[in-house]
């Protein structure tokens, strides 16, 4: 059973502006029947003011497609359509007070549908771009073509870089294995095509090897030895460090609207700031991690990454 | 109100005289069987009783031909890995395109990664299997054919008794995942040529956990797992004592209720299926209704989605299933439904009830009262639903949606 949030539930059970309008401005059709989600938007909209006075919505699909849909007729109406078009499907996940990652897609759905409705009001073609064809990353729903522009544009060559720049594999990672089968694949292309050296191809056998975890001491077995006597890193070096470690991951932040800045460091935490996209995402928590690995792997010393 | 619970296909309540009976072996007799002591020597002879219930319940006419298992999924791993060892040679596997994923993903790993070539017989669209398809795919090469016995989704049966005869005239092994059929048909083993059989505990009132692998005598047996001599080296690992003792239980509680289940239950499920097709339009029966456990209905409610339908039964205390993409987190709707060329409107509308000696009367009259509503209420909301039909019926409003 997935975990609805109770604002999901309400939305579903009692939703909101669902139905058929006469005379709408604007209707955005988008979804397909093969993916079990259609959702079709009907706005009207005031000519002179530009504002969406009304909204409704009528969608084929489960419980997280309709409350989506619901949530963003609630939250488009009485707003402009420039307003309108600055809500993310984030802000949709937002207002239900969250999806399963799982069900993001939903949300998704209901960007779209907007931007196809206000094409139709606009009289424009709504192209979206999306490639017909199987989802690899159903929680960002990434698909093959996706991942294989970006491997090739980017010339990416490792699992972590394809998640960076796409997002799949980076909530509930069951489809990893096919990510590096896509990677494996672009960069074997790109070798035979002489855009990418051989030795820098993905590998997926060289990624299966075991990883070693850095030492944490906390082993209730480990032996107590005296303290190696190391160069030591001088207050000064580490925060130069964790810096320069910091500064290394802000372009990836920055691509999904996202930011991260360093605040102070106390001892072995590590004050950081998060801004932009990264400000209620569900994917934030990730993020952190993400940023306390890269910290530890750098410094060779455990650390507590704490968004403040 | 008392839950009403339709989705025995997916797991059963454990029956209580089952837990009774395996109670004591957690707590009093929790020997090693395989102990020279007198803790062990109890659980021996409770383990004997235990096979020779589920014996019976199968027809098999020897009790060493029963392996325990942890459950269907390793039975059915089991089962095809063994044969594609011992049948020197003999590189292709045939299995159907609906079964349950234990086969089908083991199916598509072996063919991608171990150079097995799998041949997936097609259904028809009542999920009837190409048997002429089935004789062409056999051949010197074939080392097994799995094929289930009766469809978890849609309650169809196979003949798998001609369909083993077949295999062996072809000089190949028959095994068949019979977790639905087991303990809801009658079985008798030692009259057919099925070579090995795959069942679970918990599809019929035993606990989870635990389950079986038939394996006919002579039949050579590699073992999945390895290490000890447990089941005579079949299948490695101390016996889960209490979950044998369970299923021996449940194994004879089924055998003697198996003419309820062919006659009340058959008819509780009738009167579910013909109420439901009266009541809401645009509805139908899924599968092949003549060769069908008797518990199980699959009905398509047209141009609405299974996710939202559960939803809206189970705050009405109703449980059953859907083989709905979003309830499985996959994008797709059911293989089943889709190899039998449901179209994707009714695919995605797909119910499964499915009962269960427990069910009664009132349990289908709950769901026939509110069901139409439900319907009703979730095809108000469909894009696709159009006043008493679908929405094509109207060609100017069609709604052929982008793809997003």
């Amino acid at each position: 059973m997935w975990e609805y949030s109770e604002k999901v539930q309400d939305y579903f059970y009692n939703p909101k502006n669902a139905g058929v309008m006469e005379n709408a401005s604007g209707i955005g059709d988008v979804g397909a029947i093969s993916c079990g989600d259609a959702l079709r938007l009907m706005i009207k909209v005031d000519p002179v003011t530009d504002v969406i006075t009304d909204a409704k919505f009528q969608t084929f699909g489960c419980g997280s497609a309709i409350a989506s849909s619901s949530a963003l007729t609630e939250l488009i109406i009485g707003k402009t359509i420039a307003e309108a078009l600055t809500l993310t499907n984030q802000d949709i996940a937002d207002f239900l007070g969250g999806l399963p990652p799982e069900k993001m897609h939903c949300s998704v759905m209901g960007y779209e549908a907007l931007r196809a409705a206000v094409a139709n009001y606009r009289g424009e073609a709504w192209e979206d771009d999306h490639e017909e064809g199987a989802l690899v990353c159903k929680c960002f729903g990434v698909d093959e073509g996706m991942i294989e522009r970006a491997v090739r544009n980017n010339g990416l060559t490792t699992l972590e870089q394809v998640t960076h720049f796409t997002k799949a594999g980076g909530s509930c990672a069951t489809c990893i294995e096919g990510i590096e089968e896509v990677l494996a694949k672009t960069n074997a292309a790109m070798v035979v095509e002489g855009l990418l050296d051989a030795s820098e191809a993905f590998d997926p056998h060289q990624a299966l090897r075991p990883v070693r975890r850095p030492k944490t001491g906390k082993s209730p077995l480990a032996i107590k030895l005296e303290p190696v006597t190391k160069a030591k890193l001088t207050n000064l070096q580490r925060i130069r460090l964790i810096e320069e470690a910091i500064e290394g991951l802000r372009p990836f932040l920055r691509q999904d609207g996202g930011d991260c800045e360093l605040v102070d460091v106390e001892g072995d935490r590590v004050l950081v700031k998060l801004s932009g996209a990264c400000i209620g995402c569900q994917m934030a928590s990730v993020t952190v991690n993400g940023v306390q690995e890269r910290l530890i792997e750098k410094l060779g010393q455990p650390l507590r990454v704490i968004p403040v | 109100m008392r839950p009403v619970y339709l989705d025995n296909n997916a797991t059963t309540r454990v029956d209580p005289a089952a837990v009774a009976a395996m109670l004591p072996f957690f707590t009093e007799q929790f020997g090693n069987a395989s102990s020279m002591h007198a803790f062990g020597a109890s659980v021996g002879g409770a383990l004997k009783t235990a096979r020779r219930q589920l014996q019976e319940l199968l027809g098999a006419e020897h009790d060493h031909e029963i392996i325990y298992t942890s459950g269907g999924t390793e039975s059915d791993n089991t089962a095809i890995l063994s044969a594609l060892e011992t049948q020197g040679g003999r590189t292709e596997v045939i299995t159907s395109v609906v079964e349950h994923p234990a086969i089908l993903a083991l199916c598509d790993w072996l063919e991608k990664h171990k150079s097995v070539t799998i041949h997936r017989i097609p259904v028809d669209a009542k999920g009837r299997l190409d048997v002429e398809a089935y004789r062409k795919a056999l051949g010197p090469k074939t080392a097994i054919a799995s094929i289930m016995w009766a469809n978890n989704e849609t309650g169809t049966l196979f003949p798998v008794e001609r369909l083993a005869e077949m295999a062996h005239e072809a000089g190949a092994l028959f095994h068949t995942d019979a977790v639905q059929a087991v303990g809801k048909l009658p079985i008798d083993l030692k009259s057919t040529e099925i070579d090995m059989l795959s069942l679970s505990g918990h599809k019929l009132h035993g606990p989870k956990g635990i389950g079986a692998l038939y394996v006919r005598k002579g039949v050579r047996l590699r073992p999945l797992i390895r290490g000890g001599h447990q089941e005579r080296g079949r299948r490695a690992g101390t016996e889960n004592a209490p979950a044998i003792i369970g299923l021996g239980k449940a194994a004879e509680l089924a055998l003697a209720h198996m003419s309820d289940e062919q006659t009340r239950v058959k008819a509780l499920r009738d009167r579910l299926e013909q109420g439901l097709l009266q009541r809401i339009g645009s509805s139908f029966v899924t599968g092949d209704s003549d060769h069908r456990l008797p518990n199980t209905a699959n009905v398509a409610f047209e141009f609405i989605e299974g996710e939202a339908i559960l939803l809206l039964l189970n705050r009405a205390g109703i449980a059953a299933s859907s083989g709905s993409a979003c309830t499985s987190g996959s994008l797709e709707p059911s293989h089943v439904l889709r190899a039998m060329k449901v179209p994707y409107t009714a695919a995605h509308g797909a119910i499964r009830f499915s009962f269960s000696r427990e069910n009664g009367d009132e349990d289908v009259d709950r769901v026939l009262e509110v069901m139409p509503g439900i319907i009703a209420n979730l095809r108000s909301l469909s894009p696709f639903w159009k006043d008493k039909g679908a929405a094509k019926a109207a060609p100017n409003a069609a709604f052929n949606p982008t793809y997003a």
